[in-house]
């Protein structure tokens, strides 16, 4: 019984297999069904990704024979439970090539990680009159956080402009970086626009000025191979959901020097090493930012998804998704009154585009009765809609598992909005 | 595809294209704005109110074919109306599109939207003008029954 519910995990990556798209998607249940009695397009894939069946079974797993609080019990289960924790991290650590394990820490996603660090070193080291620099096609969730924070301290938000083709203007951006600069935050890879950003240039712009930066990588961890040495940030977020784990688990990777100086973010059981009424001490990291219960389950549904990723190998993903991105592209472009919103030279997974004289609402429920889901609306990023001076656009975004004939689909599914609403 | 002829009636279309009242009205003693946050569709109303009666009414703004078109049809279907009675065609409006009605026949011009039941996600879109009106109005309710 014990070794029944025993799930080995390895701490070396499994090696890479042949990429094959179609084998790819029997790994993906949910993607086996018609819509409107279409079958599913699922083009929505920065939003939130599919499920491999590999995830859904670690879930399960845990629930049906492993369920106990970790770091606690000295029974077999909560031994089991933790383990099976704990290699999480270490999975993280080799996912994002992080140097150390307890540089991992286990948040709800890439938004409470921001939040994290907002409330914690931010409030620690921004001050009244100095700067936040972001850019101009952040997420919500990368800019509000900083936004509230310097509200509440008489800081500035400063934000770095973007050219017509959503590309960072790094000129301008290594001009707004000035002695009152106390951080920077940019994402790695537009939700918007698909952009990719220089984000080992911008580091090295602000670490030049003894400014730390934080990555949003919500969306690049799923499409590239993130290596944080290499990128020199200080801090990088993701989330699980948007990399084919479950949602409520992200990951927040801090340089140790910095976490280790940080206040914790919140108290509780698991993030202390000893109280009493009159003191408390912290534990040391990573467990003095998880305070109480984590989330275990969907950890460790993360870690059947970088798992996965691994397996099919990020090279392979971000190989397949250009070719797709590329072939959408150039047909969607050769519609008559499509405009592509986002044409940065480097980009990835995201086609954003407007349809003169016709909002994206309507193409979204036209194409939704072909059976393609897309986004339509400001994808929480209304600054960017602001900069191009558009209320929405609709966005198809790739995953591992899109076919070319997919993208046959959604390009007849724009001809068909033409068709009704033209 | 029928579904989505039923929803996108040329009636609509072509409101949505050529919106009628689509300007902002100097004479207005009564503004509100209706606000999707969610997709972005942002609309601006305008009632020219007098002794109850609804006067005039315009609109400004941007959103989707829906919205769009029934601002248009609600800026036609309301001038000359008590504030009562655009209430009243609000909920039957309402029902319609949310298929509660017991009859299209209730609202005139207005039963184009039918097709809007079949689609629960845009009947946000279908009613944004109407909750933008209803606050404009009833701004003005509120101030005279302090008196």
């Amino acid at each position: 019984m014990s070794t029944a519910a025993k799930t080995p995990r390895p701490v070396a990556a499994a090696p890479a297999r042949t990429f094959d798209v179609e084998q790819v998607r029997r790994d993906f249940p949910i993607l086996h069904q018609k819509v409107h009695g279409r079958p599913l397009v699922y083009l929505d894939n920065a939003a939130t990704t599919q499920k491999p069946l590999a995830v859904i079974e670690a879930v399960e797993h845990y629930y049906r024979h492993d369920n106990s609080n970790i770091h606690r019990g000295v029974h077999a289960l909560s031994e089991r439970a933790t383990e099976h924790y704990e290699n999480v991290r270490i999975a993280a650590q080799r996912f994002l090539k992080a140097p150390h394990s307890k540089e991992i820490i286990f948040v709800r996603g890439t938004t409470e990680a921001i939040n994290l660090v907002t409330q914690t070193y931010g409030r620690q080291h921004v001050g009244s009159g100095d700067d936040v620099l972001i850019t101009a096609m952040e997420h919500h969730s990368n800019i509000v956080p900083w936004q509230m924070l310097c509200d509440e301290k008489g800081a500035k938000l400063r934000i770095a402009p973007i050219n017509d083709q959503g590309e960072l203007l790094l000129g301008e951006f290594e001009r707004l970086l000035g002695p009152k600069t106390k951080f920077v935050a940019v994402s790695h890879l537009s939700n918007a626009l698909g952009t990719i950003n220089p984000v080992r240039e911008i580091a090295r712009m602000a670490h030049a000025r003894n400014v730390p930066v934080l990555v949003d990588g919500a969306q690049a961890a799923p499409r590239m191979q993130v290596d944080v040495q290499e990128l020199d940030c200080d801090f990088y977020a993701i989330s699980g959901h948007k990399m084919y784990g479950p949602t409520g688990i992200g990951i927040l990777f801090g340089k140790t020097e910095l976490l280790e100086a940080m206040p914790p973010y919140q108290g509780g059981g698991d993030m202390i090493a000893s109280v009493t009424f009159e003191k408390t001490v912290y534990n040391r990291l990573p467990y003095k930012f998880e305070a109480g219960t984590p989330n275990i389950a969907d950890t460790i549904g993360l870690g059947a998804a970088i798992e996965y990723l691994e397996q099919v190998g990020l090279e392979e993903i971000e190989r397949h998704e250009h070719d797709l991105l590329t072939y959408a592209t150039r047909q969607v472009e050769a519609i008559r009154g499509v405009n592509i919103v986002g044409t940065a030279k480097e980009k990835a997974g995201v086609l954003s585009f407007t349809m003169e004289g016709i909002h994206p609402h309507d193409i979204g429920t036209i194409l939704d009765r072909e059976g393609v889901a897309v986004r339509t609306g400001h994808h929480c990023a209304q600054p960017v809609m602001q900069r191009f001076g558009i209320p929405a656009t609709a966005r198809a975004s790739f995953g591992l598992y899109n076919t070319r004939a997919e993208v046959d689909a959604l390009v007849a599914g724009i001809h068909k909005v033409v068709e009704v609403l033209g | 595809m029928s579904e989505l002829r039923e929803l996108y009636q040329e009636v609509i279309l072509e409101h949505s294209k050529h919106p009628r009242n689509y300007r902002a009205l100097d004479s207005a003693n009564h503004k509100a704005e209706g606000f999707n946050p969610l997709c972005g569709d942002h609309f601006t109303i305008y009632a020219d109110v007098k002794d109850g009666t609804i006067h005039d009414l315009s609109f400004q703004g941007t959103g989707c074919a829906i919205s769009k078109a029934s601002a248009s049809m609600m800026t036609q279907s309301l001038k000359g109306k008590s504030a009562a009675e655009a209430e009243e065609l609000f909920t039957r409006f309402h029902d319609l599109v949310t298929g509660q009605g017991e009859s299209a026949d209730a609202v005139g011009k207005l039963a184009v939207f039918a097709g809007v039941s079949e689609f629960p996600l845009r009947v946000k879109c279908a009613t944004l003008a109407w909750h933008a009106l209803r606050a404009a109005l009833r701004g003005e309710q509120q101030a005279v029954s302090t008196e």
